[in-house]
């Protein structure tokens, strides 16, 4: 649509117009092509603007997105204050880039005893937005178009569009429950990947394998065989791992989490992400970080400097100082990694009391804090639609929250679009919460069980 | 209890890379065994024992001799240096008088740091908030807006809060230029927006702005855009048009007839506008700050960035400062008004500063908006020649400078495409929002400059 610049009074008046709310210009002006991108189609609808929006409308009780609801701990907070009220008032200016000196040099202090090798803090880690960000200069990086990568369903759902974004392929392999003969109580652990199944997802075209772990939604911490056997299979593939650990604290019942780049051959082909939102519960803080060898942290540096290339000092100072501590205090009982997964522990077998006590099948989670829950017995409330293509368990969850305000994320969130009905049961709840939210929850479905029974 | 034991001894051991000595018998062994007892899919526990035993034999021998194909995607091929990698890692001696990198040593106000402290203390606060803004920072933004925009502005969808200036512009641009777009880029140019543009698969085209008077400009106003050499620029292939005023490097506020005049063109060729306004209360007397966006048939067409890190000098921050912009919202008609005093305070520093460098010889630029000053060196006819030849004149005379005079700048030509390095490369630009006692040392090596030999 063709316009000629005109005499400056129409341009006055029109103006005018278009202050006052409306224009002939607003509807001529309008883009005659797609004005987005290729690279957004398909990934703009997200599982997490509806739900917390859901929740934030009619829940009494939270259990849904993944953010603890007790307070980050004291040090932390002291930290940050300590940092507003010094005397350096250059941390309200930009650090450097890749991460503030003092944040990466005790980043790398602690990962080098974890992963016994000697790490340089400058090329070997960097700071990012959030464990998000790590994730997104991963694929952004690493991934080109027409390649794969192999994710772990259930997985945490950003990993598949952020593939798409890159231009990649994403090909799933399920985690399969295999329940106990006793019929005892599930457990994360026994959610298992069929080897057979999971080689054969390897082709020439496969670039990486995203690996969670501890995994969200599941709670399961793969063990040391079950990397191993992934690790082969990157090393005769030649794949690279991105390795999601945010949860890498959060284990219970004295299990251990091993980490993938510390197996043989790992090290030069993994990208291991970290969180300081998960690892301090300081979610809105937004500082995660990568840990890897220079030459693929090299690219991520590409990415992060031209995207966000700062990420903000004074949450990083505050960020450094914690892990300073928690450095003083490793495996003593006051460190803050001894003590939060001791006390989530207790809140994990809360809720699986409450859940098994109104007959909901919980699946015991081995870390994170997150547990899944087999809710067939409270099936009959939400009956099944053919018309609707939306999954079960979504219905069930958007149902529970408006009519007995407790928020829960339904487990086809993390499903890939073609298998999102293979488990319509399942819903996750988070128990990073306060006594009080867990008793709240508790009673919802006291009083729940309780109008089923007696109708 | 995790990986952690009472006697504080961590454990994780790694077995060291490559070494097999007995590792591979222990660990075959316990690797099968662990194998068939997690992998206890029933019935096939044999074909899962030999199908891992075969892996583990042919791995160990692939270690050693495969190459590592992994190189970095197509997207970022060639993104990877940096200026600002380069000179802050120059000029990060101490001993040297900063006035390279954008970045305050002013502190900022005292009711932006007393409101982080207060929401600290916040429990809820420390978690994670709406993802595309924060409410009240979200509202409070678009009641700023809406007043200065004259329209309605709706704080759910008309706004995004990003990571930012930075995450603005990344996000802008991967959502809305495509492989094979072209993007029109004012030359000279924020650094990032070509790299940007690159990694979005498509073509920057250059246009410069020019200087009216021969060369010899006292004022940023005095470089302008060729309307028929813009005009030229665009095509059917040029999806947007990236604008940043008040500009950096040469602090030019555009006025509302250049801004028309690219108006006209972003609406005759249907392209879109991504503004960059970031220093947008940075303007000194007798100029204004216009917004592309409230021009006729524009508000449809672009994306206007701000930043709070420049808005309210904390660069370090990228977060929600909610408060803050009602603070200063609430005295949006009164002078004391942050948004008003900070550009009246660094007026002063502007000044100064040029005096200064007039004083050494050198031709600034006074810019009419931001905090940077453009200087012309030729003057000085710094004889550069026998020092690497590759590099432009002014990236030499920038690190000479440093080197010989302990005070840094930023060449210019780094804000420039290659084809266009020799018009500027004469021109460095010094910052100066810095404290008083900053630029007292920079006045000092100034006077000093013509005493010492070059």
């Amino acid at each position: 649509m063709l316009r000629r610049a005109g005499p400056s009074l129409r341009h006055f008046l029109l103006e005018r117009n278009s202050s006052a709310g409306h224009s002939s210009y607003s509807r001529e002006a309008k883009m005659s092509r797609p004005v987005q991108a290729r690279r957004l189609e398909g990934i703009d609808k997200n599982i997490w603007v509806e739900f917390v929006k859901l929740a934030a409308t009619y829940s009494k009780v939270n259990l849904g997105q993944g953010f603890p609801d007790f307070p980050a701990p004291d040090f932390l907070r002291e930290a940050l204050t300590r940092t507003l009220s010094g005397g350096n008032h250059m941390l309200h200016q930009y650090t450097r880039a890749f991460g503030h000196p003092p944040l990466v040099k005790v980043l790398a202090q602690f990962f080098e005893k974890l992963l016994g090798r000697d790490l340089d803090p400058m090329t070997n880690v960097m700071v990012t937005v959030g464990a998000y960000q790590a994730l997104f200069c991963c694929f952004q990086a690493l991934v080109d178009e027409g390649d794969e990568v192999i994710i772990i369903e259930p997985f945490f759902d950003c990993y598949e569009p952020m593939v798409k974004m890159a231009g990649g392929t994403p090909v799933f392999v399920p985690l399969r429950p295999n329940p106990p003969k006793d019929g005892k109580l599930m457990s994360s652990a026994d959610w298992q990947l069929d080897p057979a199944e999971l080689a054969s997802k390897f082709s020439e075209r496969t670039k990486a394998i995203v690996l969670n772990s501890p995994n969200n939604p599941l709670g399961k911490v793969f063990s040391r065989g079950e990397l191993e056997l992934i690790a082969e299979l990157c090393v005769k593939h030649d794949v690279l791992c991105i390795s999601d650990e945010v949860y890498e604290w959060l284990v219970f019942d004295g299990k251990q989490h091993t980490r993938i780049a510390s197996l043989q051959g790992m090290w030069e082909r993994t990208v291991i992400i970290g969180s300081a939102g998960k690892t301090f519960s300081a979610t809105g803080w937004k500082v995660g970080w990568v840990v890897g060898p220079d030459r693929l942290l090299q690219h991520l540096r590409t990415v992060h400097q031209n995207s966000v290339y700062h990420c903000a000092t004074i949450a990083q100072e505050a960020v450094a100082q914690g892990f300073q501590r928690e450095l003083m205090l490793y495996g003593k009982p006051e460190s803050y990694f001894v003590q939060l997964p001791k006390e989530l522990q207790q809140k994990r077998d809360w809720l699986v009391q409450s859940l098994d006590g109104v007959g909901m099948k919980p699946i015991i989670p081995e870390g994170t804090y997150f547990l899944v829950a087999d809710i067939s017995p409270f099936k009959s409330d939400v009956p099944d639609d053919p018309n609707s293509d939306e999954p079960y368990d979504s219905r069930f969850a958007k149902w529970m929250v408006k009519n007995k305000g407790l928020a829960a994320i339904p487990l086809s969130a993390f499903y890939s679009e073609a298998h999102k009905n293979n488990y319509t049961n399942f819903i996750r709840f988070c128990f990073a919460k306060e006594e009080a939210t867990l008793k709240a929850a508790s009673d919802i479905l006291q009083k729940w069980k309780q109008e089923k029974t007696s109708s | 209890m995790g990986a952690l034991r009472p006697s504080g001894r961590w454990d994780e051991r790694p077995r060291p890379i490559g070494s097999d000595r007995g590792g591979r018998r222990r660990r075959c062994r316990g690797g099968m065994f662990l194998a068939s007892r997690n992998f206890c899919c029933r019935g096939i526990q044999l074909r899962t024992d030999l199908l891992s035993r075969s892996i583990k034999h042919s791995t160990s021998a692939m270690l050693q001799t495969m190459p590592f194909r992994h190189k970095n995607t197509r997207r970022i091929e060639g993104l990877d240096s940096n200026v600002w990698v380069e000179f802050t890692k120059v000029a990060a001696d101490p001993s040297i008088v900063n006035l390279g990198q954008g970045l305050p040593d002013i502190s900022p106000p005292s009711y932006v740091k007393e409101e982080l402290a207060k929401v600290a203390a916040v429990d809820r606060l420390n978690q994670y908030t709406r993802g595309f803004g924060h409410p009240s920072l979200v509202k409070a933004l678009s009641q700023v807006y809406e007043k200065v925009c004259g329209r309605k502005i709706d704080p759910l969808t008309d706004i995004l809060v990003t990571v930012g200036a930075y995450g603005s512009l990344f996000s802008t641009i991967q959502a809305l230029i495509e492989e094979g777009d072209e993007v029109i880029i004012i030359e000279p140019f924020y650094d990032c927006y070509e790299p940007m543009v690159k990694m979005a698969g498509a073509k920057p085209v250059f246009i410069p702005l020019r200087c009216i008077n021969d060369g010899n400009s006292a004022s940023s106003a005095d470089w302008v855009l060729d309307p028929a050499e813009l005009a030229n620029k665009f095509n059917s292939k040029t999806k947007a048009i990236i604008l940043n005023t008040p500009h950096n490097p040469i602090g030019k506020v555009f006025t509302l007839e250049e801004l028309q005049v690219i108006a006209d063109l972003c609406i005759k060729h249907d392209t879109l506008c991504i503004s960059d306004e970031v220093y947008e209360w940075l303007v000194y007397k007798g100029n204004k700050h216009i917004k592309i966006a409230t021009l006729p048939g524009m508000w449809e067409r672009t994306v206007t960035i701000g930043s709070a890190g420049k808005t309210y000098s904390v660069t370090g921050w990228k977060e929600a400062l909610a408060q803050a912009f009602w603070v200063d919202y609430k005295r949006m008609d009164h002078p004391d008004c942050y948004f008003y005093s900070l550009s009246r305070e660094l007026e002063s520093k502007r000044d100064r500063m040029a005096q200064l460098l007039k004083g050494a010889g050198l031709k600034p630029v006074i810019p009419d908006g931001g905090y940077f000053m453009i200087v012309d060196v030729s003057t000085l006819n710094v004889d550069l020649s026998d020092v690497d030849e590759k590099q432009p004149y002014d990236y030499k005379f920038v690190k000479w400078m440093i080197a010989s005079k302990k005070l840094s700048a930023i060449p210019l030509s780094a804000f420039c495409g290659l084809e266009t390095k020799k018009q500027f490369e004469r021109y460095i630009r010094f910052c100066f929002i810095k404290k008083d006692s900053t630029l007292d040392a920079a006045e000092v090596i100034l006077k000093n400059w013509n005493k010492q030999t070059g």
